[in-house]
């Protein structure tokens, strides 16, 4: 279906942004990755530190450009009339981007704060809310000019509101490291197993009305009991994050209790997406979006619900915390949820926002690239556990050193390694699709 | 259930969760007293986390867990290895970096930033981690 408001049109430079940063995220990745085989790659021009600093803060960028170009597709179409300012939304998109690419770019010559995933230098940080509070103006007011409010804007809306919110502890810095990461994790953890959901739930919810003609009552019936289980098990959830960190005992009572629960929102996700599809009242043509869809519940449900309550708990937590099983964990879970949500609001609404290559591309190619970039992560992640495994019984169980234990986690480097490369391969055939569409075979759908 | 009865369920449990949390939150913050030995976060201390940050070490070490899994936990360095190897290291690494593989970088410290540092490891090494890490190795 073509794209019903002018207005939505502003989503597109946002998904370009996106991708070509999501592009680069991966570059840095493949680098970083091959540096746990040779770590004179690169060195010292890029050292680790740097090189990870600027995948994750790629990661980051180009999800929230992804979500604010998915919500100005989304925002008309649910409040039935046009975004308040379209140039408010052009000035803030290129803000944004001129900040991301500063903060990249300085970063590469050292200039950066030093707490981890924000090291945005203040500076930055400034541009940053700035950029957010023009956009949610943006988006409250287009709420309040528009002919309708629906549930889907209003949880999106608290997503992004509490986005905003969370972020302003990034500014704060106690010398009190115990204090400082207390706080930290008030950006880290209420993002990602807080408000963050909120988004991609609003997105799911959004996109299965659209790709299935379910009932707006039912879908959004749904999205309020996943965003009540994401809350209710999100934020005393924190606690699992307070176990070892100079935090009182309770904390290992409550965040593992609470923490436990938080694959309830996931799961709730997995069993709405395939109901919806199954009591779906049309065959979507664009099947593509339909499985990246369904490939966001699903995909989160694995790496943010199983692997997080995999290691969540205490006793167990007390062995794999700060290993590779954490780093196997966070692959999987922001690919899974929040990648994959903004690759199916893009899949589903560039298609509708070009008028030269009819409604549907490039279903072949999207496909294989869904596949192949989810069985790769799924294997980066089963790589990362494994050499997670190792460290835990060589170093925490049997007391072997550091370095002297990393020796022996090479083969699984090298797998994670060969996975991060056929998952290039498939964001490339996803990239190519995405910028060159007329150039792949394109379905004849009616 | 109705959407209307779904929606007042979000509601309620964020306000209930919400104000447990600020609860422990504050119950934290009068164990932190206890816990972290605030009185001993001295000028030295916190310039020592400056220069910590100043360098991004957590995006190749942890600190007690948290950090980028590369390089060596760092929050109970002291215990491991002791003040003279732990200066002898932060001396060598402002000199020409430190180690054979995965070699830390050179990184410009002046002699009150290495002296700011172990006192900041050994502030961190006082924090009450309920006898994290599992063994001396990290």
């Amino acid at each position: 279906m073509k794209y019903q408001y002018e207005s939505q049109r502003l989503s597109y430079p946002y998904f370009v942004a996106a991708m070509l940063l999501f592009g680069a995220q991966i570059i840095f990745g493949l680098l970083i990755g091959a540096q746990y085989l040779w770590p004179d790659l690169l060195f010292p021009a890029i050292p680790f530190n740097i090189g990870r600093m600027i995948h994750i803060n790629l990661l980051v960028v180009w999800l929230i450009f992804g979500f604010m170009g998915a919500a100005y597709y989304l925002l008309p179409e649910e409040v039935e009339g046009e975004i308040y300012s379209p140039k408010l939304a052009m000035v803030q998109f290129w803000l944004f981007l001129a900040g991301g690419a500063a903060a990249i770019v300085g970063y590469l010559f050292r200039w950066h704060d030093g707490r981890e995933f924000l090291e945005q230098p203040t500076l930055i940080k400034i541009g940053i809310v700035i950029v957010v509070l023009m956009f949610i103006y943006n988006m409250i007011m287009t709420m309040i000019k528009g002919r309708r409010r629906t549930s889907i804007s209003i949880v999106l809306l608290i997503g992004f509101l509490g986005l905003a919110v969370f972020y302003l502890f990034a500014f704060y810095k106690p010398a009190n490291m115990t204090v400082d990461k207390y706080y930290w994790w008030w950006v880290v953890h209420l993002w990602v197993e807080g408000v963050w959901e909120l988004i991609m739930a609003a997105f799911l919810s959004f996109l299965l009305i659209k790709l299935t003609g379910i009932d707006r009552e039912v879908a959004e019936k749904w999205l309020y009991v996943i965003v009540g289980l994401t809350f209710l098990t999100g934020i005393i959830g924190t606690g699992h994050h307070y176990y070892w960190i100079g935090t009182p005992a309770f904390w290992q009572t409550w965040g593992a209790w609470f923490s436990a629960i938080e694959v309830l929102p996931f799961a709730a996700m997995v069993a709405f997406s395939f109901k919806m599809v199954g009591k779906r009242a049309r065959q979507h043509p664009n099947r593509a979006a339909v499985l990246w869809t369904v490939g966001a519940a699903v995909l989160s449900f694995l790496g943010a619900g199983a692997w997080g309550f995999m290691h969540t708990l205490p006793k167990v937590n007390f062995y794999t915390h700060g290993t590779q099983i954490t780093a196997s964990h966070g692959h999987l879970a922001f690919y899974g949820a929040y990648a994959v949500i903004v690759l199916a609001m893009a899949s589903y609404a560039v298609p509708n926002l070009r008028k030269a290559t009819g409604i549907i591309t490039h279903q072949k190619q999207e496909v294989f690239a869904f596949w192949t970039m989810a069985v790769s992560m799924v294997f980066i992640a089963l790589a990362l556990t494994g050499a997670g495994i190792v460290q835990v019984y060589l170093q925490r169980v049997l007391g072997i050193s550091y370095m002297e234990t990393q020796a022996y986690m090479g083969l699984f480097y090298g797998i994670r390694l060969f996975f991060g490369v056929t998952f290039a391969i498939g964001l490339v055939v996803y990239l190519y699709d995405f910028f060159f569409p007329g150039r792949s075979k394109s379905l004849n759908v009616a | 259930m109705t959407k209307m009865s779904a929606r007042n369920m979000f509601i309620v449990a964020t306000v209930v969760v919400t104000a447990v949390f600020l609860y422990l939150t504050y119950l934290s913050h009068v164990a932190f007293t206890a816990m972290t030995n605030p009185e001993d976060i001295t000028p030295q201390v916190a310039h020592g986390k400056e220069v910590w940050e100043k360098h991004a070490c957590i995006n190749c070490h942890t600190l007690l867990g948290e950090g980028a899994y590369y390089a060596p936990e760092l929050g109970n360095v002291i215990d491991r290895r002791g003040e003279a190897f732990l200066r002898t290291v932060l001396e060598t690494t402002a000199v020409e970096g430190w180690g054979g593989t995965r070699r830390m970088p050179r990184f410009d410290l002046s002699e009150a930033d290495i002296d700011a540092l172990v006192e900041f490891f050994k502030w961190m090494d006082r924090v009450d981690t309920h006898n994290w890490p599992p063994n001396k190795e990290g």
